[in-house]
């Protein structure tokens, strides 16, 4: 019997991967994308983890599906940068069965640190890409990706927008469906395809081209791109969430909704664009459909009256094509203060901020719940730029900063599940070279920024089962740091912590400070189900306050 | 879904009375400070529009709004609904869990909308008190202003539900029958919260009426229309 149910596009994503077939489903948390996960570990059929970063994702999910396992890859836009190098060959050694990568894209940076707009990727991978703009969309398509994926034996891109991932829709599910098929598992050895040495990769980069041949042909006739006519001379190219836009203002207009983005389907194009007399392209961000379509020699106007930053409203398009806005209520006459989001009261990262700024220190900041050490009271975070580039970029000012008279004290800071990513290899890199620096782990015990995911510093993996953490102590000593030159502290112990900055503040050579707290939202999770005792106790072993060991 | 009537237009069978209702969607943003429940509210609330037969759409930001940010959701419903967010100038109810919020979202309501809010006050980091009038410039700027006094609330039902007590008010006005509500209550909630939160939803709807009669009589005596309410509140 079907069932009419509410569902965001993220769960509706993993609803149609699972209807799919999907053998495994993987990532890194990042908004808007990290339900996909979240949502797909409720199926006890399914194999699904975090992994450490998105290129290890994307990494596990091609081998899957070279080994016949459907696959879904997720990540938010800026996770594909990192994922980009698996990527790009993908395309070359094809998936075998099904491989489906989502990239959730932040039009107006909700919470993220750029704008960019991945569809160009999907042009420079020579990748097709899907995009839904509803929840049953993202459903249906997500299931046409996997079909596409297997006919033209090609990894697909889906890209989502922070509106398609987190607005919710209704959803039509069959509860007596039969259970998914799925493709055959085993690996067939074929090397000339899967090992990509310059001889075989020349081969396969023909091949690539093949397919997208074909590719551009299958595009004309996909169900997923359709026209819908309409009753007046504007004729509206679109696809994604600003379609919803488009048929909320313009609801007389002639609309080619494209639900794949790349390849676009010409024939299709230029027949839409002969029946109106003006054609607008309405897209969020860079004008990747407006490009190629004046590059046919259409006349249409796109980024010439529509924004290329931040995401649309309704109200953007009324703007841009000069329709009236509705009436609003007026402006308060009362001042309302703003409210800026700030660390938690107890958030366990509050004292280092504190300790940092009253010593002066230059603080290359990273990604998470302790980047609002940037706001007041603590104002103490001097750079920002992507996942890993605390340790990486303090490093890269201490290379020049060196023996100048008055070299401010410089200091990293990165929390566990951002020094998983793409910390370590930046503090081998300091360690392998002999630098100086004080580099400071906020080890809450979980990925808060993202709604507490498990990390490989928590000692639990997706669902919360019990496994390995990453030992701190250990890794100083595998990584060659002197003993002196490491301490964990207890976050909550104040003068611990300050003292470990002091100290190691001091010395020279590459310094390692783990402090290790608790988040408060997730000692509150541990609580409920009877987990924070045992975890809390576990994280104390941890523990090497600098007193203990007394510097002689 | 509805059935679209030649002659009278859209008709929903399952709001009281099948009226007909065009093709309105209806926007209801639901707004507070992070931690307060306003997700978990505008999740029952588009279950109750489900239910009721509409199409529903709802959308908000998750992320750094969580850290004592203000938080926001959008739902909208009705025949057909397609932007996932209220255009800016369309909100009919504007539904608050704290005093100043009411007032920074007021610019998405058109004039005329409905506001209810509680009056409880959850202060900005650096702010010590808001200025004075808050609450008559809700009341100016808003047709039907729908306030909860928050320790009066306290003493009736606890901090948890308040959430739901503004339900019972919303559910005044809108076009989505009690019942579809209390469906999407029990959908949502612990068993063992069931009662508590239709309590609440109950007690959200006496003060709404008594607050919204107030204002009928105030309108008559000062000759101007009544404030409107459904389900007379039909297009
Ligand atoms: C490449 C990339 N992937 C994902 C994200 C999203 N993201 C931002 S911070 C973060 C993790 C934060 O966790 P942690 O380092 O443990 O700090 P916490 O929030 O717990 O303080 C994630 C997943 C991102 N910004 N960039
Ligand atoms: S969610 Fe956790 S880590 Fe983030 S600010 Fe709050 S206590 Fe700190």
């Amino acid at each position: 019997m079907a069932t009419k149910l509410l569902m965001s596009g993220n769960e509706a994503i993993a609803l149609g991967a699972y209807e799919a077939g999907v053998a495994l489903g993987c990532g890194y948390p990042g908004t808007p994308s990290t339900e996909i996960i979240e949502t797909l570990v409720r199926r006890p059929d399914v194999y699904t983890e975090w992994s450490v970063n998105e290129k290890v994702a994307l990494e596990v999910g091609l081998g899957a599906a070279l080994a016949g396992g459907r696959a879904l890859v997720t990540m938010k836009h800026v996770g594909l940068n990192v994922a980009a190098d698996p990527l790009f060959t993908s395309a070359y050694t094809g998936v075998n069965a099904g491989l489906v990568v989502v990239t959730a894209d932040d039009p107006s940076m909700h919470s993220s640190q750029n704008e960019q707009d991945n569809r160009n990727y999907a042009l420079a991978a020579k990748l097709p890409m899907f995009e839904p703009s509803d929840a049953r969309e993202a459903r249906e398509l997500t299931r046409a990706a996997f079909e596409l994926s297997e006919a033209y034996d090609t990894p697909v891109l889906l890209r989502s927008t922070t509106r398609l991932s987190h607005a919710t829709g209704v959803v039509e599910v069959d509860e007596d469906a039969p259970a998914p098929q799925r493709h055959p598992l085993g690996f067939e050895r074929q090397p000339a395809k899967y090992v990509m040495i310059p001889s075989n990769a020349k081969r396969r980069r023909v091949d690539v081209e093949d397919r997208w041949a074909r590719l551009r042909e299958a595009v004309e006739t996909h169900p997923a791109n359709r026209v819908e006519p309409g009753s007046s001379d504007i004729g509206v190219i679109t696809s994604g969430v600003p379609y919803e836009y488009v048929r909320e203002v313009l609801p007389d207009a002639g609309v080619l909704k494209l639900g794949i983005v790349h390849p676009l389907p010409r024939r299709l194009v230029e027949d839409f664009a002969r029946q109106y007399r003006t054609v607008y392209v309405v897209e969020e961000l860079d004008p990747v459909i407006e490009t190629q379509v004046r590059a046919w020699g259409i006349a249409c106007h796109g980024k010439d009256v529509f924004p290329s930053i931040g995401e649309f409203s309704p109200g953007t398009l009324r703007a841009a094509l000069g329709l009236p806005q509705p009436e609003t209520i007026a402006e308060p006459a009362v001042e309302v203060p703003p409210r800026f989001p700030a660390l938690c009261v107890g958030c366990p990262h509050g004292h280092v901020y504190n300790a940092l700024r009253e010593r002066g220190m230059v603080v290359s900041g990273d990604i998470g719940c302790y980047s609002l050490g940037v706001m007041p009271p603590y104002s103490a975070m001097d750079t920002l730029l992507d996942m890993g580039a605390s340790v990486t970029m303090a490093h890269g000012m201490d290379a020049v900063l060196q023996g100048q008279p008055d070299r401010p004290p410089v200091a990293a800071v990165i929390g566990d599940s951002t020094f998983a990513h793409s910390g370590l290899t930046g503090l081998l890199n300091a360690c392998w070279n002999q630098r100086d620096g004080l580099f400071i782990v906020l080890d809450n015990g979980t990925t808060a920024m993202t709604g507490g995911q498990p990390n490989p510093l928590s000692g639990e993996r997706l669902g919360r089962e019990d496994t390995m953490h990453l030992d701190y102590g250990y890794l100083a000593r595998a990584f060659g740091i002197p003993e002196e030159n490491f301490a964990a502290v207890d976050a909550n112990n104040r003068k611990a912590v300050t003292a470990a900055i002091d100290d190691l503040a001091g010395r020279s050579g590459v310094r390692l400070l783990a402090v290790i707290g608790m988040c408060i939202i997730e000692a509150k999770d541990l609580k409920k189900i009877d987990k924070f005792v045992g975890k809390r106790d576990a994280r104390k072993l941890e523990l090497i306050e600098v007193d203990a060991h007394a510097h002689a | 879904m509805p059935t679209p009537d030649p002659v009278r237009g859209t008709v929903n069978e399952n709001v009281p009375g099948g009226q007909p209702v065009g093709d309105k969607v209806w926007n209801v943003l639901l707004v507070g400070v992070g931690g307060q429940g306003v997700v978990l509210a505008s999740d029952i609330l588009a279950a109750a529009a489900l239910e009721a037969g509409w199409d529903v759409k709802k959308s908000e930001i998750h992320g750094m709004s969580q850290r004592g940010g203000s938080v926001f959701s959008h739902v909208r419903f009705g025949p057909i609904v397609h932007s996932p967010t209220i255009p800016r100038g369309e909100v009919d109810v504007l539904a608050s869990l704290e005093r100043i919020e009411a007032l920074r979202w007021s610019g998405w309501a058109h004039p005329g909308a409905a506001v209810c809010y509680v009056d409880h006050e959850i202060h900005p980091q650096g702010v010590r008190a808001y200025n004075p009038g808050v609450d008559d410039e809700i009341a100016r700027l808003f047709g039907t202003t729908i306030r909860f006094e928050d320790h009066a609330l306290k003493s009736r039902i606890s901090a948890k539900v308040k959430n739901t007590a503004l339900l019972g008010a919303i559910s005044l006005l809108v076009p989505i029958p009690q019942q579809a509500f209390l469906a999407a209550l029990a959908g949502h909630v612990p068993a063992r919260t069931e009662e508590a939160n239709a309590t609440a939803f109950a007690i959200g709807r006496e003060i709404g009426s008594s607050a919204l009669a107030e204002a009928t009589e105030m309108a008559e005596m000062a000759g101007r229309p009544a404030p409107e309410q459904e389900p007379t509140h039909v297009e």
